[in-house]
C-alpha cells in the first residue's frame, strides 16, 4: 500500500467512467477500478441506448432533475468525446384511443420537469415520420431532445479521455472490501491488493449495494431487472424514429429504435430476477419482446434477427435513484440504483460527485493540462474514398479490411489494441470498432481477429479471449498434445 | 487513385469465381481481373482439405486444395489477372468498382462486365436466436474450420454440432481425428440436411451419433460454454418441455445453412430471390441488372463445387459476350416456377433461344425427402415438355434437368416452365 490516491472510484460503467473524466479536471490522483477485463461490462454495454428527454420520471426525484440535466449536456459531452449521438427525437406511441390521455399526461409531467420541445402530434404526421408504424397510430407524443448514442463508446471514450488526463485505471480489479479507519474510509481491498485513497466513489451499478454494506451502510438494496433484446440487420430493417408504447407502470414499454449505427434495437422486457449476473435469454422474454415490438411496427421480421442480447437494470429499492454522501461514512459517495434513465443522467450524476466530494472537503484545484477532448482514431467506413486513400497511405494497414460486414479495418483494430484504454478482448474489439457486429456475427473476422490480437499483445492464440480470463477461444495447437490428466479431468 | 479497366471483372476468388473467369477469357475476354479478399485464391476450397471434390466436373476425387488449385493454374495459364488481399468497398450500376488493400490502397476498376461470386455465409447463433448466455465456445462451422485447417487451432475439446449440412458434419469428423470429442450431431429437420455420403463417412464410421427433430433450446456457461440443452421439436419447430437433455460441452458447432452473400447485389438495386438468397438469373447467369453476372453459391447454395463450377463458367461466358458487345438479346422469356415438393428452381428465367447454342440446365433443391423412385416432371403451360426419374430426392441435394435443343420450339410459344417432382 505505496501509493494514496485522492479519489477511488468503483466501477467502469458509463457513470464511473464520467464521473473520472469530471474529477480529472483537478489536480487529483484518481484510480477507476473495473473488476471485468475491460471497462463497459455491466449495465453499460446491455441497455436501449436513449438518451431520454426526461418526461417519465416523478417530478420532483432524482431521476427526473438528473435526466433533464444530463440530456442537455449529452451534445456537449459527445462531441468533445467524439462520440456518435443523434438528437433525433423521440415518440411515444398511442395505440389506443385512450392511450391519448397518457400522452396528456406524460406532456405534463415533462412540463413539470422543465423538459422542453414536447408536442402530441397527430396519427398522420407520426405515420409520415415512422411508414413502418402500425395503422393503429392514434397519435404521438414527441421529444425533441431525446436521442441515440453509441452507448460503448460514451463509456469507453469517457474512461479513455479521463485516461489522457491522468486517471489511472485498474481492469480485471474486483473489490472485496472498504478500508475504514474510525468509520472513515480511507481505500479499498481488492484481489490485487489494497489501494488507499481519501475518497471513495462507490459507482459499482449492480454491486453498488454490496459496496454500502462493506461500509456498514443498510437498507439499500439493488433489485436487478432484466431486459430482453433482439438486434436486426441493418440493410433489411430500417426503422427511423425511436418509438415507445405507451408506458406502464414498471416499463417505458417495448421499444423499437434504430441504433447509433443503423440497426434496428427492440426491447426490453422487464423481468425481475435475484442473481446480478442473470443475463440468460429467455425463449418467453423473446417471444414478448418480439409481440411488444410488432404492436408498434407489424412489418418486424425475426428473419432479419442478427442477434440477442439481455441486460439487467440495476434498479434501487427506493425507486429513485440513490447519490449520497453518507455522514456515517465520511470519505465515501455512493451512486446506486442507477436504472432508466441512468445513461442520460450520467454526465449530470458525475458533476454531482464532483460537488458532493467538494462538499465533504475534497480540495479541487483545477488542471491546466486538462483536454476534454478525446483523441479519435479515424473510422474506415466513415471515410470519403479520398481520406481512406490518404489513411493508407499513411498507413497500410488501413487498406486491409478484416471485417466485411460492418468495413473494419487491420488499422482500426491495431489502434483500438493500443488505445489509452486499451482493447484487449475479442469483445472488447467488438464494442470499439464494430467488428463482428454485423450480420455474419464474427463468422469472417474471428480467425483473422485472434491473429492480431495475439500479435499485438505479445501472447500465444490460445490466450486470446472473448472477455478476459476464462473466455479463452482456442484450447490448443492441433499438433499440440494435452496433458495426460487434462482429458482426464474432462471426463 | 489508381484506376483499372478490364473487360470482366470476377468479384471474389473462389471455385465460381474461376471459373467465371477462366471461361470469360477463353471466349475471348482480353482483360479479365479477379478481386479477392484473401491473400491467395481458391476461395472456402482452401480450408476444406478432405477429399470429395471433382467428382463431377474432373472425373477425379480430390482435397478442396487440390481442387482450387487446378482452377487457379489454369486461370494464370490464359492470363487471368489477380488483384488480392483486397475487398470491394462500392460497386455502381455503371460497373466503377472501388476496392482497397494495404498496397495500393483505393483501387478502381472499370469493368465491361461484372460477375458476382462472393459465395455465401454461415447463419449464426444470433440469426436463430439460441436463447442462454453468451459465452466463448459459440463457433459457426465454417469459422471452426479455418482455426484448425489454416490457422492450425482447436477451438474447443467437447463439442455438440448443431445442425448436419456438410460442413457440420465434416467438421464433426475433423475435430475427432484431431483428438477432440464430438458428443453429438442435432438436427432439428425430421432428415439429414447435408449429402448422406458426408453422414456414412464422418458421422457413422465415427461413432457420431445425430439425433434427428432435436435442437439447442439453451446455452449455458458464464465465460465459455459449460454445456448445452438438447430438446426435441414439434411440428411447429419448437422445443418440447420436458424433453431436455442437458449435455456437458465447451463448444457448440454451428452447421445451419448457408446465406448467399448478396450484400453488393442488394445496395445496386438487383432483384433477390427470397427462397434462394440469390439474384433471379437468366439460362446465362445474368441478373436484372444489365452487366451483371452471377456464379456460384452467390446464385443458390450448390451442393456440389463442380457444380458451381459448371454455373460459373455459363456466368464467365455471359459476362464476356457482354463485355464483347456480343450477348444474344433476349428476344423470349419464360419463367421458371416451383411446383409439387419443389423448393425452388434456378435460373429463375430462361430464354429458349439459348437452346440454340446447346443443351440448358435447370437446378432445384426438394422441400421434402422421398426415399423411393421419383418422377421429375419439366411443363410448359402445363403440358410436359421432360420427364426423368430419379431413384430418391432429399432436400440437402440439388437435382439436375436438362433440356435439351429439339425443345426450343416448344417452348418459344410457352410463357411458364413448372417443375414437379412426383411420387411415381
Amino acid at each position: 500500500m505505496t501509493s494514496n490516491y485522492d479519489v477511488i472510484v468503483i466501477g467502469g460503467g458509463v457513470v464511473g467512467c464520467l464521473t473520472a473524466r469530471a474529477l480529472s479536471r483537478y489536480q487529483l490522483r484518481i484510480l477507476l477500478l473495473e473488476r471485468e477485463a475491460d471497462v463497459c461490462s455491466g449495465t453499460s454495454k446491455a441497455n436501449t441506448a436513449i438518451i431520454h428527454a426526461g418526461y417519465d420520471a416523478r417530478p420532483g426525484s432524482l431521476k427526473a432533475a438528473l435526466n433533464v440535466a444530463g440530456n442537455r449536456m449529452y451534445s456537449q459531452v459527445c462531441g468533445e468525446l467524439g462520440v456518435l449521438f443523434e438528437r433525433n427525437g423521440t415518440y411515444v406511441v398511442a395505440l389506443e384511443d385512450e392511450d391519448r390521455h397518457t400522452l396528456e399526461e406524460l406532456r405534463e409531467r415533462g412540463r413539470r420537469n422543465g423538459v422542453p420541445g414536447l408536442s402530441i402530434i397527430s396519427a398522420e404526421q407520426m405515420r409520415k415520420a415512422e411508414p413502418l408504424l402500425s395503422e393503429q397510430t392514434r397519435g404521438a407524443l414527441f421529444a425533441e431532445t431525446g436521442g441515440i448514442v453509441d452507448p460503448f463508446m460514451m463509456t469507453i471514450a469517457a474512461a479513455e479521455n479521463a485516461v489522457e488526463n491522468g486517471v489511472e485505471l485498474g481492469l480485471d480489479t474486483e473489490v472485496t472490501g472498504l478500508e475504514l479507519r474510525q468509520g472513515r474510509v480511507v481505500g479499498v481491498k481488492t484481489q490485487r491488493g489494497v489501494f488507499a485513497g481519501n475518497y471513495v466513489v462507490n459507482s459499482a451499478g449492480l454491486y453498488s449495494d454490496w459496496i454500502m454494506a462493506m461500509a456498514g451502510l443498510g437498507g439499500f438494496c439493488i433489485k436487478p431487472r432484466k431486459g430482453e433484446y433482439y438486434v436486426l440487420d441493418r440493410e433489411k430493417s430500417q426503422v427511423r424514429q425511436v418509438l415507445f408504447p405507451c408506458p406502464t407502470p414498471v416499463s417505458k414499454g417495448i421499444v423499437v429504435t434504430p441504433t447509433s449505427h443503423g440497426n434496428t434495437l427492440v426491447g426490453p422486457n422487464a423481468v425481475n430476477t435475484d442473481l446480478r449476473d442473470d443475463v440468460v435469454v429467455t425463449r418467453q422474454g423473446l417471444e414478448e419482446v418480439f409481440e411488444g415490438a410488432q404492436r408498434l411496427v407489424p412489418s418486424l421480421d425475426k428473419r432479419d434477427v442478427i442477434a440477442v442480447f439481455a441486460g439487467l437494470r440495476a434498479a434501487g429499492s427506493t425507486g429513485d435513484f440513490l447519490i449520497e454522501a453518507p455522514r456515517e461514512v465520511p470519505g465515501l459517495v455512493s451512486l446506486a440504483g442507477i436504472e432508466s434513465p441512468g445513461f442520460t443522467a450520467a454526465p449530470a450524476i458525475a458533476e454531482r460527485v464532483v460537488d458532493l466530494l467538494r462538499e465533504s472537503g475534497l480540495a479541487l484545484t483545477p488542471k491546466r493540462s486538462f483536454n476534454p477532448e478525446r483523441h479519435a482514431a479515424p473510422r474506415f467506413a466513415e471515410l470519403s474514398h479520398r481520406q481512406q486513400q490518404e489513411l493508407i497511405e499513411r498507413d497500410p494497414r488501413y487498406g486491409r479490411v478484416v471485417c466485411r460486414c460492418e468495413m473494419v479495418t487491420e488499422g482500426e483494430i491495431v489502434a483500438a489494441i493500443h488505445a489509452p484504454v486499451p482493447a484487449r478482448t475479442y469483445d472488447g474489439l467488438k464494442r470499439r470498432t464494430r467488428l463482428g457486429a454485423g450480420r455474419c456475427q464474427g463468422g469472417f473476422d474471428t480467425p483473422r481477429v485472434i491473429n492480431i490480437l495475439a500479435r499485438e499483445l505479445g501472447v500465444q492464440r490460445t490466450g486470446v479471449s472473448k472477455r478476459g480470463k476464462g473466455s479463452e477461444l482456442l484450447s490448443r495447437g492441433t499438433k499440440d498434445v494435452e496433458m495426460a490428466g487434462t482429458d482426464e479431468q474432462r471426463e | 487513385m489508381e484506376t483499372l479497366c478490364c473487360d470482366v471483372a470476377v468479384i471474389g476468388g473462389g471455385p465460381g469465381g474461376l471459373a467465371a473467369a477462366i471461361a470469360a477469357r477463353e471466349r475471348g475476354a482480353a482483360r479479365v481481373l479477379v478481386i479477392e479478399r484473401a491473400e491467395e485464391l481458391g476461395g472456402i476450397l482452401q480450408q476444406c482439405i478432405h477429399n470429395g471434390f471433382g467428382l463431377e466436373a474432373l472425373g477425379e476425387d480430390l482435397p478442396g486444395p487440390a481442387y482450387a488449385q487446378r482452377f487457379m493454374d489454369r486461370a494464370s495459364a490464359v492470363g487471368v489477372e489477380g488483384l488480392l488481399d483486397t475487398m470491394v468497398l462500392e460497386v455502381t450500376p455503371g460497373r466503377h468498382i472501388l476496392a482497397s488493400n494495404s498496397r495500393q490502397g483505393v483501387v478502381e476498376v472499370e469493368a465491361g462486365a461484372v460477375v458476382f461470386s462472393m459465395g455465401c455465409r454461415e447463419r449464426t447463433r444470433g440469426a436463430l436466436a439460441i436463447p442462454g448466455t453468451r459465452p466463448a465456445g459459440v463457433f459457426t462451422a465454417g469459422t471452426a474450420q479455418r482455426l484448425v485447417n489454416i490457422e492450425g487451432f482447436m477451438p474447443g475439446r467437447r463439442f455438440v454440432v448443431l445442425g448436419s449440412g456438410d460442413i457440420g458434419m465434416i467438421m464433426a469428423r475433423r475435430l475427432t481425428l484431431e483428438g477432440a470429442h464430438v458428443e453429438r450431431v442435432l438436427e432439428i429437420m425430421p432428415y439429414l440436411s447435408g449429402l448422406k455420403r458426408n453422414l456414412v463417412q464422418c458421422l457413422l464410421d465415427f461413432d457420431i451419433p445425430l439425433q434427428l427433430k432435436r435442437t439447442v433450446s439453451e446455452i449455458k456457461g458464464t465465460n465459455r460454454v459449460e454445456a448445452v440443452v438438447s430438446s426435441a421439436v414439434d411440428e411447429a419447430m419448437q422445443p418440447i418441455p420436458g424433453t431436455e437433455e442437458t449435455i456437458p460441452c465447451d463448444t457448440l458447432l454451428l452447421s445451419v445453412g448457408l446465406i448467399p452473400e448478396n450484400e453488393l447485389s442488394r445496395r445496386l438495386g438487383i432483384a433477390l430471390d427470397p427462397v434462394t438468397g440469390g439474384p433471379v438469373v437468366d439460362e446465362g447467369m445474368g441478373t436484372s441488372l444489365s452487366g451483371f453476372f452471377a456464379a456460384g453459391n452467390v446464385v443458390h447454395v450448390y451442393d456440389l463445387v463442380d457444380w458451381v463450377t459448371l454455373a460459373g463458367e455459363v456466368a464467365g461466358r455471359s459476362a464476356a459476350d457482354y463485355a464483347l458487345g456480343r450477348r444474344r438479346p433476349v428476344q423470349a422469356r419464360l419463367r421458371t416456377v416451383a411446383g409439387e415438393n419443389v423448393r425452388y428452381v434456378v435460373p429463375q428465367w430462361f430464354d429458349p433461344n439459348s437452346l440454340e447454342e446447346g443443351p440448358q440446365q435447370l437446378q432445384l433443391r426438394v422441400r421434402s425427402p422421398v426415399e423411393e423412385k421419383v418422377k421429375v416432371v419439366v411443363s410448359a403451360d402445363g403440358e410436359e415438355v421432360v420427364r426423368k426419374t430419379e431413384r430418391y430426392v432429399r432436400p440437402g441435394e440439388m437435382i439436375t434437368v436438362r433440356l435439351t435443343q429439339d425443345l426450343a420450339g416448344r417452348l418459344r410459344s410457352a410463357h411458364e416452365l413448372r417443375v414437379s417432382v412426383v411420387k411415381q
